[in-house]
């Protein structure tokens, strides 16, 4: 019961945060999106044709929808708890007794309803551009909170880490950003070279937008139940390197 | 239960820059006490109220309140203990009335009874009217009674504040002096750091004074100021003098025309030093404590090693 509230108190803070500051954080997605679909789909795509049988602006459409998911569940995260660390309100929860598992779970939380009103809204803007349709729900569902949570714990391990503002960027943009457009979301790893298939498939984020991409289209380059096994093992992973971490009170208590 | 409040056996902290603040730190706190712990700036207070509420990890020595483990019985420990501490620690981009309600969330307590404390501790501590605003629009006394509104929050029998009255006006002072006289008398053990003696001396009843992470003087305020062996007077003549008069065994200074400082200890009287004076024909217009007598015993306690 008191676990409970805890938990609510963490997760409703967290999702007021980023609704208060909806220009920061729910905005740039959206724009961000409408111009990949405009230059994209729209201009570039027709002359691209279409991409495993599907028109370019749809193909596009599922990978952009996982990047917007993966930057925002992670940012939201290592921002959130980063400031906390900077603003010492994270001795609030410090001091209280809460256990760490608590705390985790309810900033990754925060970064998933995050990163799933983000993916939410960048779908309602590829509606405009594109149809949609949807193959298999549930499968789309899952990848998506799944690779929501994977990041969320991401981002928070990074929070651990950080120092200073300047370490919380340096993984969104040299790890992140890399891997996700190295990840499929712009073309078919089809279309590449053996050698640089096979350097492809150890990028992780692949498998997400791979699997995101049949859940909604129906067609992946990889096969669905590695993408999921490979993700909730990664989760699990995650989840067992950060409570560790913030158990042995690394980067929170001197 | 009859277990202390506070029981520190050996406590140690060394840094992970290789510095050792706490150096053995061996403390009692009974139920109900008030005390003040006091030490020069560096001295280790914060760090060891940082160990108590598990902010800081120690490196040895074992930590017990009210009977049960820092570490081996985190929740019920820290269900215990109330903190303000030193330096603000509070998002200044929240609502006031948020970041209490925050705090009673993580203490599993239920929303409305949380609204309800919330509304109690904010009317106390006079954040009222405040309560909507973000902390970052009160000003610094206020911010720290934040902080003692937020503390009481889950109503806690270990109250510890870190200079709770470092920037606070004279007349909150005295209120806030009168409200944790108050919660004391209900039942709640104190902690309290301060620079301000007399703070320390108006309201514990017991004091330890902690220089370089030991502690060096520990007991109740009447007993620590009895063993005040000597206490320093600042005179003031009627007649300018050009040097300070021999006063016999009375160490003497002429601290300017008019001003003398003498040294009495507890084997001379005072008598005795106004009849020398009276044969040098100096007469005395006034006459002073040089430091409040905790001061005066704060000082000879800490100075020993040469600082
Ligand atoms: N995170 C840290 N890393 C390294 N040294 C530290 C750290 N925090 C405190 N210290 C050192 O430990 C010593 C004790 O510090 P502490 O904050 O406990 O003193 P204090 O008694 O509270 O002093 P003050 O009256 O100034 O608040 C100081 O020398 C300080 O420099
Ligand atoms: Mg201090």
């Amino acid at each position: 019961m008191s676990n409970r509230v805890a938990l609510f108190t963490i997760v409703s803070r967290e999702v007021l945060r980023f609704m208060r500051i909806w220009l920061q954080t729910l905005l740039p997605p959206v724009v961000v999106t409408a111009l990949y679909f405009i230059i994209f789909g729209n201009l570039i795509g027709p002359r691209i044709g279409s991409m495993d049988g599907f028109d370019y602006s749809q193909f596009i459409m599922p990978g952009l929808v996982m990047m917007a998911v993966i930057t925002n569940s992670y940012s939201n995260v290592v921002s959130s708890f980063y400031s906390a660390k900077f603003h010492r309100s994270i001795e609030e929860m410090l001091i209280s007794p809460m256990p760490g598992y608590l705390i985790l779970l309810g900033y990754t939380l925060g970064g998933v309803l995050r990163g799933l009103v983000v993916g939410v809204l960048v779908m309602a803007v590829a509606l405009l551009f594109t149809e949609l349709r949807v193959e298999h729900v549930w499968i789309t569902v899952i990848i998506v909170v799944l690779t929501a949570t994977l990041f969320s714990i991401g981002g928070f391990i990074n929070a651990l880490f950080a120092k200073s503002f300047d370490d919380i960027s340096i993984v969104p943009t040299f790890v992140l950003a890399p891997l996700t457009y190295l990840g499929g979301v712009f073309y078919s790893i089809d279309m590449l070279s053996p050698f640089w298939r096979q350097i492809s498939l150890a990028n992780p984020i692949l498998y997400m937008v791979n699997g995101f991409r049949y859940g909604v289209l129906g067609v992946s380059d990889i096969g669905i139940g590695v993408a999921i096994g490979l993700i909730v093992a990664m989760v699990l992973i995650a989840f067992g390197v950060a409570l560790a971490l913030l158990e042995r009170g690394v980067g929170i208590r001197s | 239960m009859t277990e202390r409040a506070l029981s520190i056996e050996g406590l140690r902290k060394t840094y992970s820059n290789g510095f050792q603040a706490l150096d053995g730190i061996y403390l009692d706190v009974e139920r109900g006490d008030f005390v003040a712990l006091l030490g020069p700036n560096g001295a280790g207070k914060s760090t060891t109220i940082g160990i108590i509420c598990s902010l800081i990890t120690k490196s040895s020595g074992n930590v017990k309140v009210f009977g049960m483990d820092i570490e081996r019985q985190r929740s019920p420990v820290r269900r215990c203990i109330g903190l303000v501490p030193q330096e603000f620690n509070f998002n200044i981009f929240e609502p006031v009335e948020e970041i209490v309600l925050n705090q009673a969330g993580y203490y599993g307590i239920p929303r409305r009874e949380a609204r309800r404390r919330t509304a109690a501790v904010l009317q106390q501590m006079g954040l009222w009217e405040k309560r909507r605003g973000s902390a970052r629009e009160l000003s610094g006394g206020m911010k720290r009674r934040l902080m003692i509104a937020r503390a009481l929050i889950h109503k806690p029998q270990l109250l510890i504040l870190d200079e709770p009255t470092a920037g606070v006006d004279l007349e909150i002072r005295r209120s806030m002096w009168e409200f944790l006289r108050e919660t004391n008398r209900s039942g709640v053990t104190i902690i309290l750091t301060t620079h301000y003696l007399e703070e320390a001396e108006s309201l514990c009843d017991r004091v330890a004074i902690i220089d370089r992470g030991r502690i060096v003087e520990h007991g109740p305020v009447s007993d620590l100021i009895g063993k005040l062996d000597v206490e320093t007077f600042v005179l003031n003549t009627r007649a300018p003098l050009r040097r300070a008069p021999a006063l016999g065994d009375y160490p003497v200074r002429l601290l300017d025309s008019r001003t003398l400082e003498v040294e009495i200890s507890r084997r001379h009287s005072i008598n005795v030093l106004f009849e020398r004076l009276s044969v040098q024909g100096i007469q005395v217009l006034s006459m002073r404590n040089k430091a409040n007598r905790l001061e005066e015993l704060f000082l000879r306690l800490v100075d020993r090693g040469g600082r």
